[in-house]
């Protein structure tokens, strides 16, 4: 069996890089993929004390958490869509007017 | 080396190359590409772990439905190379700064807490599918009718904001 502790590092690691990723990347497409590696860094952790506590909560809150963030992207990617739409462009140095 | 710490080995250095991947891949395309091999990974991890019902939706919800919905968007604003200027090259070492020193404390943390996690870890698998879902629609009943509620207000969202204006 493979100890709690490896799961949760990794989830840590992959949040870091997710987190790293919402800081270096331009392309605000990418950035809204980094969010959600993030998410799975954190589902990982939730269903790894599930298993270590021996109890199904954090399971069923990965469910949750996995619907929160399909909603997320339905309304994110409309998002993005407006902004290329009015903006011609997808680097996020070029959204810094509040006002066309 | 037991065949589970092997086979999570391999899952998990799939998982990390695949968010180096995510992050050094230059086109948008690639880097979804890269995160469906993430989500493939984690959802092996979630199978490892004896949470099948959670890597189904893993990779039925994740890798399929908001991936599609990804790819689909990319190919439809016809997302090229991303550019970078002198502020994002500035902004790198910063985000790197912060990166180490976030998964430096949670490692910290996670080394300090060992024991209470290592004890806890010894009480066994008892995930079944249908444990799971007399839970959610027991003990859980309110909070999943309300993400029926949040889903449909995300639709609506979702269609008055990538409306063409009149």
């Amino acid at each position: 069996m493979v100890p709690t502790n490896y799961y949760v590092i990794l989830s840590a690691i992959l949040f870091g890089l997710g987190v790293f990723a919402f800081v270096f990347k331009r392309n605000i497409i990418v950035i809204f993929m980094s969010i959600e590696l993030m998410l799975n860094a954190v589902n990982l952790a939730f269903v790894a004390f599930s298993q270590a506590s021996g109890k199904l909560d954090g399971q069923v809150f990965v469910l949750f958490v996995i619907v929160v963030a399909a909603a997320e992207a339905a309304v994110g990617l409309g998002i993005i869509i407006l902004i290329a739409r009015n903006r011609q462009s997808l680097n996020v140095e070029r959204v810094d007017l509040l006002k066309l | 080396m037991t065949p589970q710490l092997v086979v999570f080995f391999v899952l998990a250095t799939l998982a990390v190359l695949g968010s180096a991947s995510l992050i050094f891949q230059k086109h948008p395309i690639h880097s979804a590409l890269s995160l469906i091999v993430v989500m493939v990974a984690l959802a092996g991890l979630y199978l490892l772990m004896g949470a099948e019902f959670v890597a189904a939706v893993q990779i039925i919800v994740y890798g399929g439905a908001i991936m599609v919905l990804f790819v689909f968007v990319i190919m439809l604003l016809n997302a090229g190379v991303e550019e970078h200027t002198n502020i994002s090259k500035l902004a790198g070492f910063p985000g790197l700064l912060l990166v180490v020193a976030l998964t430096g404390f949670v490692a910290a943390t996670i080394a300090r807490t060992t024991s209470t996690v290592q004890t806890a870890s010894q009480t066994g698998m008892i995930s079944s599918t249908k444990d799971l879902s007399s839970m959610l629609f027991r003990d859980f009943v309110y909070p999943f009718e309300l993400t029926s509620f949040l889903i449909l207000v995300a639709i609506m969202g979702a269609l008055v904001l990538a409306q063409r204006e009149k």
